[in-house]
């Protein structure tokens, strides 16, 4: 649906995107993951037509972004940054604005924004000025506005800022189930968000791609570790030399000494497995007591880090 | 087509969203009125004649006002982000706005026929200046808009816009003017004389309507809503 090639952007003497290059299929939603300034919003602006690259093409549904610049608009529903809105119209006829600029012909207009307008949860402020709605209530309205058309691509640019915790659990929500028959690029520097709605993640660092795939392909490139949490009691003072032994394991160390003569151990192992299952095992031979045992996957928040500061210090 | 009708509906809806519109009429209409009937009563002579002298002076001020916010405050809000990915032509984008900042003005002046029929009741004033007075002052009007319009395009302050087009438009007024024609070197003062949005006025006003200064005015318009278009398209 979506095929970028060699895409760059430059604001004088700033790179703001360097020769990027990936597809989007239909049906996915992927998500743009990197720090403030990383290009996100320069990729995405390029794509719904909004900035002309320097050099390097892209097609959106099969139309040139820089040739054909019109129908790709047509097909693409956008959320700028901020969700930016008229915002001295009332929210219907901002709709409605909306609805006659995409060309929705007059007999269906007033379905369509009765339509939205339930979907994104607008009826209480349908008669009122977006003005004066609240920053979640604007980023609906935003969300409605690019979906009036029905649009085969959706281009969000974090769409969840500025919502409360409930509301961003809504707009996830809705952003998946569009996202089954439709493309959708988002994205957000919040790393949950990824993991909750995104299919397959890009992730972008000054201009470039630094890495991508699913999640969880992200989390083998990064050289995956698990971490254990493991507090024991015994008069055992061979504890650490036994946990070491244990196959995968290759790290022990000692955290802390808890209350009532427990002491918290972190394991480290490649091949995380089994470990656990270990680790209970040589309790039991050596008749250690255990009162904490918890695994810990890499997040997607150490592989960001891990990969966009890899990228600064070479 | 209906791209532009649906920026157009927009723009000049959002005029009277607010109350500037009602603000804007009623001063409009007052400071001419009161300009207008103060010298009218002295001379005592059934004539529109000062009022149309008058009016490019009033729209160096009220005419910027127009035009100000139409892409500044599009440019301050992020809005143009939208508008520039919203299945429409640059071309279109501009004429929509233009063509509502134009309706605009004409309901302005078209409130000002108020002054025609007092005018009209004292006395016997002739028609075919007044009709052609309010002709030049259509064109000069849109003259106007159209570098208000432009002006605006080119930064996200309505404070500055407003500003730099008075300025700018004074400059094109005034250009072929018999003061300014007087100080610049005779080889090029045909030229000003020319340009001048001010010459072409006089003659139209005075209720001569010459297809030669239709034509200037709308190249004036064609000229600036060209640039505008461009200045859009740079930035992109």
């Amino acid at each position: 649906m979506i095929s970028v090639k060699n895409l760059t952007k430059t604001f004088g003497r700033t790179v703001a995107v360097n020769n990027i290059s990936f597809e989007v299929n239909r049906g996915e939603v992927l998500g743009f993951l990197g720090p403030n300034g990383a290009g996100k919003t320069t990729t995405m602006r390029m794509l719904t037509c909004y900035l002309m690259p320097d050099s390097g093409t892209a097609t959106v549904a099969g139309y040139d972004i820089v040739d054909d610049s019109l129908e790709v608009r047509k097909r693409v529903g956008y959320l700028p940054e901020n969700a930016p809105l008229y915002l001295d119209m009332d929210v219907v006829s901002y709709l409605e604005f909306v609805a006659d600029i995409r060309g929705i012909p007059s007999n269906e207009k007033l379905r369509r924004i009765k339509r939205m307008v339930e979907i994104c949860g607008l009826g209480s402020v349908a008669g009122r000025t977006v003005g004066q709605l609240s920053k979640g209530f604007k980023q609906r309205v935003g969300l409605a506005q690019t979906l009036i058309h029905d649009p085969e691509i959706l281009i969000l640019d974090e769409p969840t800022t500025g919502l409360d915790p409930s509301q961003i659990i809504e707009i996830r929500e809705l952003i998946k189930e569009i996202g089954k028959e439709r493309t959708v690029i988002l994205s957000t520097h919040i790393l949950p968000e990824v993991e909750a709605t995104c299919s397959r993640v890009l992730i972008i660092n000054e201009g470039e791609i630094a890495a991508s795939g699913t999640p969880e392909e992200l989390h083998s490139v990064a050289g995956g570790e698990d971490s254990f949490y493991v507090a024991i009691k015994t008069q055992d003072a061979q504890v650490e030399e036994k946990l070491r032994r244990i196959a995968a394991v290759r790290e022990v160390k000692k955290l802390a000494d808890l209350e009532e003569g427990y002491t918290r151990y972190l394991l480290k192992s490649k091949d995380g497995g089994s470990v656990g299952e270990q680790i209970f095992k040589a309790a039991v031979e050596n008749g250690w007591m255990i009162n904490e045992l918890h695994r810990e996957t890499l997040s997607l928040e150490d592989i960001f880090l891990k990969l966009t500061t890899k990228e600064k210090s070479e | 087509m209906s791209r532009t009708l649906a920026v157009f509906k927009r723009e000049f809806a959002s005029y009277f969203n607010s109350p500037i519109a009602y603000i804007y009429m009623t001063v409009f209409l007052g400071l001419a009125g009161w300009l207008f009937f103060k010298g009218f009563f002295l001379v005592g002579e059934a004539s529109m004649r000062s009022f149309f002298g008058l009016l490019p002076w009033l729209f160096l001020f009220f005419v910027p006002a127009i035009t100000m916010r139409l892409w500044a405050e599009e440019k301050k809000v992020g809005t143009m982000e939208l508008l520039m990915t919203f299945p429409v032509t640059d071309t279109e984008a501009v004429m929509g706005k233009f063509l509502a900042s134009f309706a605009f003005l004409l309901v302005s002046i078209g409130l000002s026929l108020v002054l025609a029929i007092v005018v009209a009741a004292l006395g016997n004033p002739d028609p075919g200046e007044i009709f052609g007075g309010y002709v030049g002052a259509i064109l000069i009007g849109a003259a106007f808009l159209s570098i208000g319009l432009f002006i605006s395009s080119l930064t996200e302050n309505q404070i500055v816009a407003f500003i730099v087009s008075v300025v700018a438009i004074f400059v094109f007024f005034i250009l072929g003017d018999d003061f300014v024609l007087m100080g610049v070197p005779n080889w090029i003062a045909p030229v000003f004389s020319f340009l001048g949005l001010g010459a072409h006025y006089d003659s139209i006003s005075r209720g001569v309507i010459d297809t030669r200064d239709i034509i200037y005015y709308l190249s004036v318009v064609g000229f600036f809503l060209y640039l505008n278009v461009k200045s859009i398209q740079l930035k992109r």
